[in-house]
Parts: C-alpha cells; structure tokens; sequence
C-alpha cells in the first residue's frame, strides 16, 4: 500500500519500524545482562576497590577500549563469522543483534563503571563495616545508590544502539536505516529518507522522555 | 562473669601503626599508638585534623588493617579473624560516621533494616518490629517511611545510630559523628550517645576533633597528634591539667593574659574544694589583697570544678600559696 503520489509504502514502513524495535529491545536486553556486570566488574577491580585486581583491571579494560575504538560498522563486518556461529545467520533481525551487543555492551559497561563511581564511597564503608559480604554490598547498596545514574546509562545506550540499528541495516539487517540507505539513499526518494528519520527520531525522543521519567522516579534527593 | 573477664580491656591497641603508600612514598598515619580501653567506657580520641584518628578508629574493626601491631577486642587478635569470622565481629560493633553514610535509596526503615537484613538471621515480621523499636528509641519513630534526603543533619545521625544498634553491638565506634552538626543537634546527639552507653553498657570509642564533645560524654581521652598518643587520661585530669602543648592548643586554654597589679596565681580546683570559702580564708589569715582577674566553672562527667586566675597583693602571698596548697587547691605561677 503506497501512499498516492509518493514513493511511501505504509507496509513497508510499518514492517522497517517494528524491525528496528525488534533489533532495539533484543540488543539492549542482551547488552544491559552483559554489559551491567562487565560495569560492575570493571569498576569493583579497580585498584583501592572491594575487590582490587589490578591485573585483571587492566585486562578488562583493555578488551572494552578496543571494542569501543572499533568504528561499528567495521564490527558489524569483522563479526559476521562469529553472528553466524553464533546465530546461524549475519542477516536479519538475529544476525544483527551479536553486533548490536558486541558495540553497545562495552559503552555501557563504561558508563555503569562511571555511575558507580558517583556514589559516596561512605555507604560501601558502612556496607563493610556492618560485615557485608561483597555481594551484598553491589546488590543491596552500590546498584541501588547507583540506580538513577544507571537508568540514565540505559536511556543513552538505547539511543546509542537506535543509530547502530540504522548502520546494521546497510548490511543487511532490516530496519528503518535500511529502508532509508536503499531507498532515500540509493534511490533517491527523499520523501522515504525523511518519513524514515522522523520515525527515527520519534523513537529516540520517546526513550528519552521514559527514561528521563523512570529516572526522576529513582532519585530521591 | 568473672572478675577477671571484667577487668580485661575490650579493645586493646597494642604498638599499632598504619603507613599509607602514597604516589609520593610513604605516608605515616598512626605512628605506634598503645591504649586500653575498658567495657563500658566512653573513650574519646581527639586531634587536629591529619593527626590519624580516623585511620586509628578504622583500625579497630579492620576497615584499615595495620601495618605493625595488634589489635585486640576482648582478648582476640581482629587480625587474625578469617573473612566470616571478621564479618561477623563487624555485626557487634556499630559504626556512624561524620557524613552519615545512609543509603539515600532507601528510606529511614530500609537503612535500619539493612544490618538486620546482612545478617539474614531475623525474619521480615521480627526484623519490623526491631526496626520500629530501634527508631522509638532514637525518637523518629514517625519518620520510618522518609528518605534520608528529607531529614535533617541531626535527625540522619540518630537514623545511623539505631542503624548501628541493630545487630546488639557491645561496641560503638563514633567517627566525627558531630563534626557535621550544629552545635544544639551535636548537644542531642551526644545525650542520646551518653544515654546509650549507660543502658545498653555499650563500650564507645569516639573521635573528634572538637574538646567540648569530649568535655561532654567522655570517661578517658587520648590526645592523638601526628599520629602518637601525646597525652592520655581522664577527661577532667586533661582538662583542668593539660600536659601537651597540642592539648592546650585544642582546648584554647592559652590563659587569660589581662593584667591586674600584683602577682598572677592560676588555681585549680575540683570536688570538695567548693565547699570552703577558701578565698576569704586566705584573704583574712595572710592579709593578701585577691583580685579576680578570670575564672570559669563548671561540671565534667558530674564532678564540679573551678579555674581561676588571681592576682595577689600585700600580705604574706607566700603563705597564702602555701595554705591554698594544703587546701588541695592546685596553684600554678603565672609566667612559671
């Protein structure tokens, strides 16, 4: 079904948006399982931390630089034996997501590293010295206190990873970046290229107004 | 209990020492510090900023390990203590700190809750009721459903001090638990410490940097500068005698300097001392001319005491010196 007298074809449209939020909800899960405690990891081993390993620190980091230093759209390439491994696919909705995941994960990992870091280290020296086991202090003090500056951290990481949906549909993901690329793009049809973009940016401007909602919910001074 | 169990110190600090390595060397925060302090007791450790009590009272439940020394609470080496063992002498000794350290996500309840629920030994039901008659007895019994963020300085330290009574410690150690607070707040808080200390037998170990709150609440102090024990004792023993030029420094006793004609007599006195005009006495059996030229009273852990600065004119001042010593009065020359 094409709209008269443009190049716009609803189906096809609606079909690219519900790809995008698929790709979207599959690889911010993923990212925030792996990424949170990588995050968590990176920031308890950190020298003069609850659970210094300089070592391993080093380590950690140096994985997450190079994955954050890589341009995505190198990675979504570089990866694909491994999304094939790993997904049976490189295409698509599901071979796309490894990647997602592989370029997200790491910066929000980053950025939880960052939110912890602003929580008073008074309430983990309280923790310990109420004889809090390690666990029990990143589960029942450090993510709570945490908790706003996280939830912000998932709000710009889904931003982040809307754009890398838009990237992995040039090769061959789907979405509303391919439907741009192939027909605003390669075509020329600018009315496509602009429906494409504003349905872009009406997701980005509806995980911004949850996210800034949840936040504000969460933060209690 | 028997006698010996009771004479045996709770916390004893023997030779302790903590060196930090800093990215300029090594720093030296406790230099050697030995004390003993009993059950019971209200200790107080004050100093200048810098001077290593806050390292020295982190020491005491491991927070800091110490480089040399050791530290023993009731007989045990906390060194030696494994990982449980040492999580579990954590739980019997209470902590609040100058900044409060709650838990800004959780509300008053949950932050007294939060011990409890470390431990994993009451259930939800029990763990209720113990949180509400820890916040009756602090006095914010109708706050339980408030975050931290809508108390004041002073109602924060109450909620961390029933915080740090949950588990039923027989210690209590008190980080700059007032630095933070007005002085009225800083007033209640040390009569709900005091109060504390004398129904629950709780043994306090308090740092501060600030003479009155040891004035205030100590049974013995030890004086801490550059990370050594300069002087120690009871409180009223420090303050109306203070040795150290560090303790006359934090007490701002440097003496009154105003001038009067005549020889300057600083007078010490205490207790029985008050009930003999001793003054007059003197005045009238060596004909000495007394002019008042400062003095300040008052009462320290229920015992009266009384400085005064005189100067002495005509008369036999020797023999009236002399007869204010035999009256138990101490007298220092001024300049002397």
């Amino acid at each position: 079904m094409t709209i008269a007298g443009s190049n716009i074809d609803v189906g096809e449209i609606v079909q690219a948006t519900l790809e995008t939020l698929a790709m979207l909800g599959g690889s911010l899960t993923l990212t925030v399982i792996l990424g949170l405690p990588l995050g968590v990891l990176l920031f308890l081993t950190e020298r003069g931390r609850l659970l210094q390993q300089p070592a391993l620190q080093a380590v950690l980091s140096f994985v997450v630089n190079t994955l954050r230093a890589l341009p995505f759209i190198i990675l979504l390439i570089l990866m694909m034996p491994l999304t094939r491994l790993i997904v049976g696919t490189s295409l698509g909705v599901a071979g796309a997501i490894p990647p997602l995941v592989a370029g997200a994960a790491p910066f929000f990992a980053r950025l939880v590293e960052a939110s912890l870091r602003e929580v008073d280290p008074g309430v983990v020296e309280a923790a310990r010295a109420m004889g809090a086991r390690p666990r029990q202090i990143v589960l029942g003090a450090l993510l709570p206190e945490a908790m706003p500056g996280l939830l912000a951290a998932v709000t710009v990481t889904a931003i982040a990873l809307v754009s890398f949906t838009a990237m992995a549909g040039v090769v061959g993901a789907g979405g509303l970046g391919d439907l741009a690329v192939r027909y605003g793009y390669q075509r020329f049809q600018t009315d496509v290229m602009v429906v494409t973009v504003v349905l872009l940016l009406a997701i980005v401007q509806a995980l911004q107004a949850v996210g800034d909602r949840v936040v504000r919910h969460f933060s209690r001074s | 209990m028997t006698s010996e169990q009771q004479n045996r110190p709770r916390i004893e600090l023997i030779d302790v020492a903590k060196t930090f390595q800093t990215g300029d060397g090594a720093r030296a925060a406790v230099r050697g510090v030995s004390l003993s302090i009993a059950p019971g007791e209200v200790f107080g450790v004050i100093g200048e900023s810098g001077a290593g009590k806050s390292t020295l009272v982190r020491m005491i439940n491991l927070l800091e390990r110490p480089s040399s020394g050791r530290v023993l609470v009731d007989g045990v080496d906390v060194a030696a203590l494994g990982a449980a063992e040492l999580r579990a002498f954590r739980r019997r000794t209470g902590m609040i700190f100058q900044h409060f350290n709650l838990l800004g996500s959780k509300t008053v309840a949950e932050n007294v809750a939060f011990p409890l629920v470390l431990e994993g030994r009451l259930g939800p039901a029990a763990r209720r009721a113990r949180v509400a008659e820890l916040l009756d007895r602090v006095g914010l019994g109708e706050y339980a459903r408030r975050y931290p963020a809508q108390l004041s300085g002073g109602q924060k330290q109450r909620v961390g001090i029933a915080r740090s009574l949950a588990c039923e410690p027989t210690i209590l150690l008190c980080d700059e638990a007032t630095s933070a607070l007005d002085p009225e707040t800083t007033r209640q808080v040390l009569d709900l410490l005091a109060e504390i200390n004398a129904e629950l037998r709780l043994t306090i170990v308090l740092i501060t940097h600030e003479m009155d709150v040891v004035r205030r609440i100590c049974d013995r102090v030890a004086v801490l500068d550059a990370g050594l024990v300069v002087e120690t004792g009871r409180v009223i023993d420090l303050l109306l005698r203070p040795q150290s030029p560090v303790t006359r420094r934090m007490l701002g006793s440097e003496r009154a300097t105003l001038s009067a004609p005549g020889r300057h007599v600083h007078l010490t006195y205490r207790g029985d001392a008050f009930d003999r005009p001793f003054l007059s006495l003197i005045a009238r059996e060596t004909d000495v001319e007394l002019q008042l030229v400062s003095g300040q009273f008052g009462e320290i852990r229920g015992e009266r005491y009384g400085q005064l600065t005189l100067a002495i004119q005509g008369g036999r001042p020797d023999e009236a010196i002399a007869r204010l010593r035999s009256m138990g009065v101490l007298v220092e020359e001024a300049g002397a």
